[in-house]
Parts: structure tokens; sequence; C-alpha cells
């Protein structure tokens, strides 16, 4: 019974932030775009533009929820369904942090480890093919077919790179589950050089790790990759009749799909929780980093360039103040620090996401689909055969 | 009736179930397409006998006999799309009934 | 609880199965036959089959039918035309086929005597460890020719699909 008790609650907590998650990534995204194009980005709602989530889903729930006539209605109201849905459920398989022991309670921080954990992830984005395909289809729109086809062949053309790239570290570290990857990345060469995959002997992953960012640019229509959803190409592609609640649906989707495959790659190729160097000086990292960061505010706050910085940086100030004496406190590091270092480096991840997204631009389609066929899929073969033949040649995982 | 636990009588009988429906679609439906896809469940309804089988004799091999059936599936279900296409493209029609000559 | 999972699982099965044989529309059978195959993975899961469950979803429900889907949509399928069927089939048809079946229930119960009752964690053979051992050491040749068939059968989808050359 307490077993189902932990669940939920662990359920509750990672739906909560993953929730808040998406939402302020859309103001990040908003704002990382806007410095990258020597603007400023939402400033108004809120200090600094805090408030826009909240602004845009009012707005969104608002708006009118019209259901075209000509739109075959049950896969019309089916699709965003599907979307939203799989791309949500994916985050119960990520491995937070290690096996803690909180109030007598013995629990890992993860919702479930399942034993062939990595297959799940690729399940779910292989079935969420159809979210798009059926929205593209079922708009009865010529736009919408072909940005949904479109999508739906690259995100499968993709799926292979992708999956042959996940493939390689398993080979380094002979296991499916996610939290015997996560534990097998531990340790550190020479003493100070983590063990992550993308440093592991006998071959370190980083063509893998390369091959697999793009295939995840295009697994989740994002920039280079994001033809068949552009808005100034085929209209808005597949959600071009969606509007209000069930246009938001996709958009989730697409941003939990992109916080699910930079957590997928976190663990496969960065290590999970495991920090950069070892353990009783990398706990100090957090606090500082926090201190850093409430300093700044507080210099921000003092030279302000803004009226209105004066009051809102040092509040800032403050939290970051209160969250580096919260990182602190030695009984609670061994929970919070891998929760930071796991943060951390989802959040390197999504900032390149969005950093490519203001830098370069999009691929035509064929040049896309030629891209995955002949270079990137060749690419992780090789990339597989190569870590086989160095694992097979060097047993016992030096 | 309450049962602790699943007789494993019940798997294959929910296999037959399935087999039968998916021949039944096989012989009554006029859409190729869609008797291709009763193919694809007569082929899922063989699988779940050979991994309940393997559960029975607590080997793995049904396992891998039940993947090479998968696999076996998705290459015809690939070359039969393809003739599929083929077929549309030479006459035009999706009906069994209308395919009936070799002559175009 | 197995019970409870196993009976909505097969039912589920059965009526998108139904719903495949009597839906009009491709699309909709397409989507039926996806719904039959995510509840065989769950049911697999039941049979301690973990690697096949997660085998059937990626390759049956994100590839085999993506496949089937994409050439519903290519071809613009509609629905079907009803052509003469005969009387006899439309009236004496499910009768007849739920006799089969229970003929061929009574026989499987009746030939494999002593069968074992399926709990959800009373087998842990299915991982995928077990699973590689047995196909790359006992079962490597049939491994092995059918990579060869799926060469044939790639080669011979990408000659069909071909544009003419005029």
């Amino acid at each position: 019974m307490t077993f189902v008790i932990v669940s939920l609650i662990k359920i509750a907590l990672v739906f909560a932030v993953f929730m808040t998650t998406l939402a302020y990534l859309q103001w990040v995204e908003r704002k990382v775009l806007a410095h990258i194009q020597s603007r400023t980005g939402p400033l108004r709602v809120g200090p600094h533009g805090l408030m826009q989530p909240l602004a845009d889903v009012l707005k969104l729930l608002t708006k009118e929820d019209l259901l075209p006539p000509y739109v075959n209605r049950f896969f019309y109201l089916l699709a965003p369904f599907i979307a939203v849905s799989l791309a949500l459920i994916t985050i119960a398989v990520i491995p937070f942090g290690p096996h803690i022991n909180v109030f007598g309670i013995s629990t890992d921080m993860q919702i479930s480890d399942i034993n062939v954990g990595v297959l799940f992830p690729l399940a779910i984005a292989a079935v969420s093919v159809y979210g798009i395909a059926l929205a593209g289809w079922s708009s009865n729109n010529k736009y919408s077919l072909l940005g949904g086809l479109r999508s739906s062949a690259q995100m499968i053309s993709y799926e292979l790179p992708l999956t042959l790239a996940i493939v390689a570290p398993l080979l380094l570290v002979n296991h499916l589950s996610f939290r015997a990857i996560a534990d097998g990345q531990a340790g550190y060469y020479l003493g100070f050089i983590p063990r992550w995959a993308i440093f592991q002997m006998p071959f370190p992953q980083i063509f893998g790790f390369l091959i697999f960012l793009i295939s995840a640019f295009a697994e989740t229509n994002r920039i280079p990759f994001d033809l068949p959803e552009a808005e100034n190409e085929l209209v808005a592609g597949f959600h071009t009749e969606y509007s209000s609640m069930k246009f938001a649906s996709f958009f989730m989707a697409e941003y939990a799909n992109i916080v699910n495959i930079t957590c997928v790659g976190t663990v496969l190729f960065l290590g999970a929780w495991q920090p950069l160097f070892p353990a009783p000086y990398s706990n100090w990292v957090p606090p500082l980093v926090f201190l850093a960061a409430g300093i700044l505010c507080f210099f921000h706050g003092l030279n302000p360039a803004r009226k209105n910085d004066q009051i809102t940086f040092p509040i800032f100030g403050v939290a970051f103040l209160a969250l580096a004496a919260l990182f602190a406190i030695p009984p609670l590091q061994f929970i919070l620090a891998p929760l930071f270092w796991f943060a951390a480096k989802v959040g390197l991840l999504i900032l390149v996401f969005i950093w490519i997204r203001g830098t370069l631009p999009r691929f035509r389609y064929d040049q896309l689909m030629h891209f995955a066929w002949t270079f990137l899929f060749p690419c992780a073969l090789v990339n597989l055969l190569l870590t086989a033949l160095l694992v097979a040649l060097f047993p016992g995982n030096p | 009736m309450p049962h602790p636990h699943v007789p494993l009588s019940w798997y294959l009988i929910l296999s037959a179930i399935l087999f039968t429906l998916g021949a039944a679609g096989f012989l009554y439906r006029k859409s190729v397409i869609t008797v291709f896809m009763s193919i694809e469940l007569m082929l899922n309804a063989v699988n779940l006998s050979f991994i309940a089988f393997s559960y029975q004799l607590q080997k793995v091999d049904g396992h891998i006999y039940s993947f090479f059936v998968m696999v076996v599936a998705a290459a015809e279900a690939a070359v039969g799309l393809a003739i599929i296409l083929t077929i549309f493209k030479n006459r035009g029609t999706l009906q069994i009934d209308e395919i009936d000559s070799l002559k175009l | 609880m197995d019970t409870v999972l196993f009976v909505i699982c097969a039912i589920v099965a059965i009526v998108c199965a139904f719903n495949l044989v009597l839906q009009k529309h491709p699309i909709s059978s397409a989507l039926s036959l996806i719904g039959v195959m995510s509840s065989l993975a769950v049911l697999y899961l039941l049979l301690g089959a973990e690697f096949m469950a997660m085998a059937q979803m990626i390759v049956y429900g994100g590839a085999v039918m993506v496949l089937f889907i994409f050439v519903i949509m290519l071809l613009n399928a509609g629905t079907e035309k009803n052509s003469n069927k005969s009387w006899f089939a439309q009236i004496a048809g499910l009768p007849l086929l739920l006799a089969f079946v229970a003929v061929v229930a009574f026989l499987i119960r009746s030939a494999v005597p002593g069968l074992k009752n399926v709990s959800f964690g009373s087998w842990w053979g299915g991982t995928a460890q077990n699973v590689g051992r047995l196909l790359f050491t006992t079962y490597l040749l049939p491994f092995e020719i059918i990579s060869i068939l799926i060469l044939i059968a790639i080669l011979g989808a990408v000659v069909l699909a071909q544009k003419e050359i005029d």
C-alpha cells in the first residue's frame, strides 16, 4: 500500500514540475530567441514577462474553439489527444536521481524503472507519429495533408539514426533499464574525468551524441527541420485548422517532446545525475551557482536599466540566495545535488535547442530526407559498428 | 467468477477469436487494404498464441518465433503495400472484385 | 488485478477487431488495428514478455501501421462500395464463426491439459538479455536468413514503387 501512495506522490510531483516547466519553457524560448536577435522579448506582462505564459494560457482558453464542419470529426478530435497524452507519458521512466531514503521510505527518484526502459521512449516516439498524420489528414485541407505527411515521413526517417545512436552507449553499459545506465556511468577516470558515456572508453560516444542530437531536432520538428510546420510554408502545416485548446495541445506536445528527448539524451550520454567532478567538491557547485546568480541580481538591482528593475531584481536576488542556502544544507544535499546536476544538463541541451532555432535556417524537405538516408543513417551505422568492435576487443569495461 | 490468476486457456481462446475475426475480415471485405489488415490481425493472433505457450513451457523460444513472425509480417507489409500502389496506378481501383483479369 | 487487466485488454482487442471487420473506411480499420496491437502489447507484458511487448509497439504500431496509414492517405482510399455479398454469409456468418470458435476452444482445453495460471511477475524470463542470447546463439541461422529477407523486401518495395522511366 505504501508503494501506491509513494508512487502517487511521485507522479503528482513530477506532473506539477513538468507542466510548470512546459509553461515556462515557452517564456525561456522567447526570451533567449529575443536576446539572440538583439531585442528584449516579453517584458510587460509581469516582471520581465514572467506572467506571459499565464497570459498565453488565458488567451488560448478563451479563444473560440471552433470545429470546422468539413473535417472528419472523430479523427480531428483524436489527433491532439494522442499527441499530447503520448508526449506527457514518457517522463515516467526517466530517472532524476539516485535511490534515496527519506522519512524512512526508501524509493527511487523515478516514477517507474522498467527493465526495457530505453525501448519505452522509442515506442512512444514511434506511435506519436499518428497524432500528426491524423491531424493532417482529418483537417480535409491540402496544406494540412501535405504538412502532416511530410512531418510523419520526416519523423519515421529520423527514428532510424536515433535508434542506432541510442544503441551505441547501450553496448558500453550493457543494460536497457535507465537506472542501470545511469549507475553505469558513475565513477571517474584518473580521479577527475567523469565516466559519462561521451567520455567512456573504449569508445567515447561523441559522434553518437551528435547523431542523437541531430535526430532529436528532426524528431521534435524543430529548426532546422521544421519545414512541415513553419508559418511561412504550407500555411501552418498540420495544425492549420486547429484553434484554441487543440492548438495549445499540439504546442504543449512539442515542448514536452523536447523535454523528453533531452532527458533521454542526458541519461544515455551525459551521465544523468553524475556530477562533473567527484562528490564532496561537486556538492558545493549548486550553492555557489545560486550565490553568484543572487549577487548578479543584486548588482543589476542597484544599477537598474529600467525603473522597475529596482524592485524586481533584488527580489530575485533574495530568492536565489534562499535557494543557495537550501542547497547548502548537508542532509538535503544527497537529494538536491543530483537533481541540480540533472536539471543543469537538461537545461543546457534545451538551451542548445533554442540557440540553434535562433541561428540556423531551415532545410528544404528533399535536403532533409536526403540528409537522413544518405548521410546520417550510414554515420549512425558506422558509429555502432565501431563501438561494437572496440567493446569486443577490449572487454571488461575499462 | 473471481480468479486470483488468469488461466492460460483464456489467452488461447482470445487468440482463436482474433484469428477467426481476421479470417472473417479476409473473406468478407472487398477493399484490398482492409483484406491486408485482416491478414495482419491473423498474424498478431498467432503471435499471442506463441507467447502464451512460451509462458506455459517457461522457455524464451516462443518469443523468438514470435519475433520472426513479426519481422516477416513487416517485410510482407512493405512489399504488399508496394504491390497495392502499383495495382492502383494501373487499374485505378482498390476493390478486389474489379481486379479480376490479368489483362489490363 | 491481473484478471481485471486481462479482461479490459481482451475486450478492447475484440471490440477493435470487430470494428476492423465492420468499418467502411480503411482509416477507421487501420486505427482499430492499432488498438488491437496496443492491447496485445499489454497482454504480452502480463505474460512476462517485456521485450516482445516493446518490439510489438515499435515494429507493428510504429512502422507497419504507419506504412498502412501512409498508403491509405496517399491513395485517398475511399469507403468501400457495397457489392453483392451473399445473403447466406451475412445471416449465417457470425453464428457459424462463433460455433467454430467454440469448437476450437473446446479442442484446446481438452488437448492441452495442465495449462498454467498466468500471474504478472511470476516469470521473468522474457528479458531482452534472454531473447538476445537465444537469438544470437541457437537461432543464428534463421536470424541471418531473415536479414536477407528484409533486404529482398526493401529492394522489392523500392523497385515496385519507383516512377516509370518513359
